[in-house]
């Protein structure tokens, strides 16, 4: 049999199975069809990059015809990113979703069945995302992932909010689909084919300023769905409402999806890379600070993690469009530090996004609130908990000795190798980018000791009604699996740059990567080398440390409050107070909608004071275009009036109309005729 | 050799916030005590118990050894002249800038962890002007590769040669920059005044409050290493090319002593500037480095 039968089948019957089983049997059910599914397509990915490409063709029915199934080392790379956390994803959800099992009264129930379901289905579609190559296809797989992920954002369905959210998801990412429609349609009228080496025939044969716009056509619709600014607004508002396993996944691996477009698009489109590299670079240069930027000002934890998906997918993106600069400017080294930093950075995001989700869960779990000014001193609570969100959260600022520092060193070697170039134009926005990806840092690590020093450290800000204690054994297990890969990349990237190697020998060519390959993973050798050096220093440091306090006397003694008596925890720091002077910084560009009313009179007398951060780009971009199409729908709102009758008439209309509209014009051609003849 | 700028830039952290005190002292008339008392203080406080604060957790124990390795380890990557530093790759100042935050994000975390109103204060300036002043030594950074061609610290520096009026200035600016920058990463004078009583106007002070001990000796020695790590990258832009020990080491001792003297002068002439308007003047030093990239492409004839 085939792998994709194979697959197919597999997933058909544990969608099924996930159906009849009871209710404390959906999880492990759906577990046992990812793993068996990521088994399966994992092997397979893996003989991939050993140098064996698979491809196959399956015979769909008459209306796809042949459909070419060909999994090359990107898909394999991708396929392998989306296994693993797939697999905690469901290891984590499964003990997530206990909670759910519990409370189950007649609509919980079936909720459970869909939300399992849903689960499988998007695991199934995005394999076929990243194997199918046939334009018709990859709509029909992809349209199946659109809606397994509208279901599982849903599961909650009962909050207004969770259903707002799902459906504006659903809707942006339907006008996404429009725009890769758009550009599959116009190739295959032009060349007559479905298939995706179509693409790559047809840009090779138009002018490179018409394949910049295919081009154009493409990366739109995949920045919809990978959440670059400005088509990110879906983002925050999707990834709170989900339950934490899914924002995990989704902020993980769906949103990728996006990137391996863009990715393969870059592959097939053959045009001016430079000019492609350019829009790229400064669209997620953009979207990298805009994002943090925004994030910082976040008091939600799985709103602020969501904005943060959008510094990360700028991260990529800046790989992306300096691999590609570097292809247009035949700089090799350009294109591999960039392609190589961008394929480490999208499985480096799925870790740490998907490690900090799930943790965000537990927290959510034990307290009921994601308002981070509601939390504190959580560490002592949930001490295993703190650690992981602490290693979590110093990979995502790419702190080494973690797995996000390789990466953006990756980004940032291309970026100072890429400044030193014979164009100004390119030395200008390697700096821009050098800045901006600093700027990028520092506000991550702004933001993220905000969460972490908020969420888990001082006291806690108001009493917690319910007991704490840390997560379980089986939910802390997928998590320590994440953080172990975490410091694996962190401590020796030289493994991992053998196996990006052949991905990105796709976009340069073999002979370069023997010779980049082997300086990058020399270099990166170097790096592990300082790595290891320094968490050996920082050992013998805590070590002495240990061996010279051990004499002395230790004193426990309250928290120096200038003099005063009665401590108390509302005098602690809140998450506004900390980024108040960023925010007073950062106002004109931000929308931060602020109300407050003054102290008035002589004595003290409450004072209320709210903050609600707006994006500003979504006010300009949605909200105004929205409202004037409102404006200019509700003048059509007559026609909707709800008489039968009514409709009944518009429908005589219209078959008048299409019956006439020949007729008519025929005679106005019958007319120019005779005008013609006179 | 390559462990000789490490034990340079050591033995001149023995002395170098001496030599800061001693000149304040001058300037205003003062004895002022020997240049190894803050040693000495160091050492004495390397030998007391410490009280720790019941709200805090393990975090505020291991932050202030990591901070300190976090240091010592950035103190690595450091060239002397011709000797590279005892780790050198191409790219190391991004290891070098990034170590450094990390030190950095457990300092303000283990302010974080005493819950006092005043930790979050000193935690959030800290973090915020941290911020604002990485994007500086990048750019800084990236116009030396530029110029060089070369993206490792040792390689920089090496093939680094002022010729023409053009890199004087540049030399000048980048020499500046870098003493402003270590002023504002070791919370000094414009931007931070250590000598100040009241914790409502302090940053690095703040954030310290309730370190005692060990913990907080290894914590004022970290600020003595980083001084002298930040003179030694100054030491590296003025080397002359013959690179004889006999002269370099001099040259480096005596560009120590000079910009422990700067300090110690800005300090005394200079009063703090107002907390708000902290953040202009650090992101002031971005357009200070622009301008040395804008130098450097006018040197390298890209734009005439």
């Amino acid at each position: 049999m085939s792998l994709s039968l194979d697959i197919i089948v597999i997933t058909i019957i544990f969608i099924l199975l996930t159906v009849a089983v009871k209710e404390g049997w959906k999880g492990s059910s759906a577990l046992l069809a990812v793993l068996i599914n990521a088994g399966i397509s994992s092997y397979v990915a893996i003989k991939v990059i050993t140098g064996q490409p698979y491809q196959e063709l399956f015979h769909g029915s008459s209306v796809f015809g042949e459909v070419p199934v060909r999994i090359d080392a990107l898909s394999a790379w991708f396929i392998l990113v989306m296994n693993f956390t797939m697999l905690t994803g469901i290891l984590y959800g499964r003990q997530y979703m206990k909670q759910y099992e519990k409370q189950s009264d007649g609509s919980q129930r079936s909720n459970l069945t869909l939300h399992f379901v849903s689960y499988i289905g998007i695991h199934f579609a995005m394999i076929g995302i990243y194997c199918v190559q046939n334009s018709l296809a990859f709509l029909c797989v992809w349209e199946m992932m659109a809606i397994c992920s509208f279901l599982l954002v849903i599961f909650e369905h009962q909050k207004m909010e969770t259903l707002k959210a799902g459906i504006y998801y659903l809707v942006q990412s339907h006008i996404g689909i429009v725009f890769f429609m758009l550009g599959f349609i116009w190739v295959s009228s032009q060349t007559g084919s479905y298939d995706f080496n179509a693409i790559g025939q047809y840009s090779a044969s138009v002018t490179p300023a018409v394949s910049f716009i295919l081009f154009l056509c493409f990366f739109i619709s995949f920045a919809i769905k990978a959440g670059f600014v400005p088509f990110h607004t879906w983002l925050p508002y999707a990834h709170p409402a989900a339950p934490s396993h899914v924002s995990g996944v989704m902020s993980g691996v769906i949103i990728k999806l996006g990137i391996f477009g863009i990715l393969r698009m870059l592959l097939l489109i053959k045009g001016n890379y430079i000019l492609m590299g350019y829009t790229i670079l400064i669209i997620s240069v953009i979207s990298g600070v805009y994002g943090v930027m925004l994030a910082i000002v976040q008091h939600n934890v799985k709103r602020l993690l969501a904005y943060h998906s959008i510094e990360n997918i700028g991260i990529i993106g800046m790989g992306i469009g300096l691999g590609t600069i570097g292809l247009g400017s035949s700089n090799s080294y350009l294109a591999f530090a960039g392609f190589a930093g961008a394929l480490l950075h999208t499985l480096n995001h799925s870790l740490f996004k998907s490690l900090l989700f799930y943790c965000a869960g537990t927290i959510y779990q034990a307290t009921h609130t994601m308002d981070i000014e509601r939390l504190g001193g959580l560490i002592k609570k949930m001490p295993q908990t703190a650690i992981l969100f602490l290693i979590a959260a110093l990979a995502i600022c790419g702190l080494p000795p973690f797995n996000g520092f390789i990466s953006e060193f990756l980004i940032y070697s291309g970026l100072f190798n890429g400044i030193d170039s014979n164009h100004l134009t390119v030395s200008l926005i390697m700096i821009f980018s050098v800045f901006g990806l600093v700027l990028i840092g520092g506000l991550a690590m702004l933001c993220f000791t905000k969460a972490f020093g908020i969420i888990f450290l001082g006291k806690e800000r108001l009493p917690y009604h319910l007991p704490i204690h840390d997560a379980g054994v089986f939910q802390l297990f997928p998590k320590y699996l994440i953080a172990l890969i975490i410091m694996a990349i962190g401590v020796m990237p030289q493994l991992f740059i053998r196996v990006i190697a052949k991905p990105v020998g796709l976009f340069t060519g073999q002979t370069i990567i023997n010779s980049q390959g082997m300086e990058f993973t020399s270099l990166l050798q170097t790096v592990s080398m300082a790595v290891c050096g320094f968490i050996l220093l920082a050992l013998i440091v805590l070590w002495i440390r240990k061996t010279a306090v051990a004499s002395k006397n230790k004193v426990v003694a309250p928290t120096w409050g200038c003099g005063y008596g009665v401590p108390s925890s509302a005098f602690q720091y809140t998450a506004n107070s900390f980024v108040r002077s960023y925010r007073k910084l950062v106002k004109p560009i931000l929308m931060m909608n602020k109300k407050e009313n003054g102290m008035e009179g002589v004595f003290p007398n409450p004072v209320l004071s709210a903050t609600h951060p707006y994006d500003k780009l979504e006010a300009v971009f949605i909200d105004i275009p929205i409202k004037h199409l409102r404006a200019f729908m509700g003048r059509f709102k007559f026609l909707q009036n709800g008489n039968p009758q009514f409709y009944i008439l518009y429908g005589v209309i219209f078959i008048f109309a299409v019956i006439t509209f020949p007729l008519v014009i025929d005679a106005v051609t019958y007319v120019i005729e005779l005008f013609k003849q006179l | 050799m390559r462990i000789l700028s490490l034990l340079l830039i050591i033995a001149s952290s023995l002395f170098f916030t001496g030599i800061v005190i001693r000149t304040k002292s001058i300037f205003s008339g003062r004895k002022g005590p020997g240049i190894f008392q803050p040693l000495k203080d160091v050492w004495r406080l390397f030998r007391k118990g410490a009280v720790y604060s019941e709200t805090s957790s393990f975090i505020f124990q291991i932050a202030p050894s990591i901070y300190f390795a976090s240091v010592l380890m950035a103190i690595l990557f450091i060239p002397f002249g011709e000797f590279p530093g005892v780790i050198s790759f191409n790219g190391d100042f991004v290891f070098f800038a990034y170590v450094l935050a990390l030190g950095k994000f457990f300092s303000i975390l283990s302010a974080l962890d005493t819950g006092s109103s005043f930790g979050g204060m000193g935690a959030s300036r800290e973090a915020l002007y941290s911020l604002l002043v990485e994007p500086a030594f990048f750019i800084l950074m990236g116009s030396f590769a530029l110029l060089t061609g070369h993206t490792s610290f040792h390689e920089i520096f090496n093939a680094l040669h002022f010729g023409s009026y053009i890199s004087y200035a540049i030399g000048t600016l980048a020499a500046f920059l870098l003493v402003i920058i270590a002023m504002i990463e070791n919370s000094r004078m414009p931007v931070d005044d250590p000598k100040t009583h009241l914790e409502l106007t302090m940053i690095h002070e703040v954030m310290i409050l309730d370190n005692s001990g060990f913990d907080l000796g290894l914590i004022l020695y970290a600020t003595n290493l980083k001084f002298a790590m930040y003179g030694a990258i100054i030491a590296n832009l003025f080397f002359t090319p013959g690179h004889e020990l006999y002269y370099s080491i001099p040259i480096f001792m005596g560009i120590q002593v000079l910009f422990a003297g700067v300090v110690g002068g800005i300090e005394s002439f200079m009063a703090r500037f107002r907390m708000n308007h902290n953040p202009q003047f650090i992101f002031t030093l971005t357009s200070i480095s622009l301008l040395i990239f804008l130098g450097v492409l006018l040197m390298l004839g890209k734009i005439i």
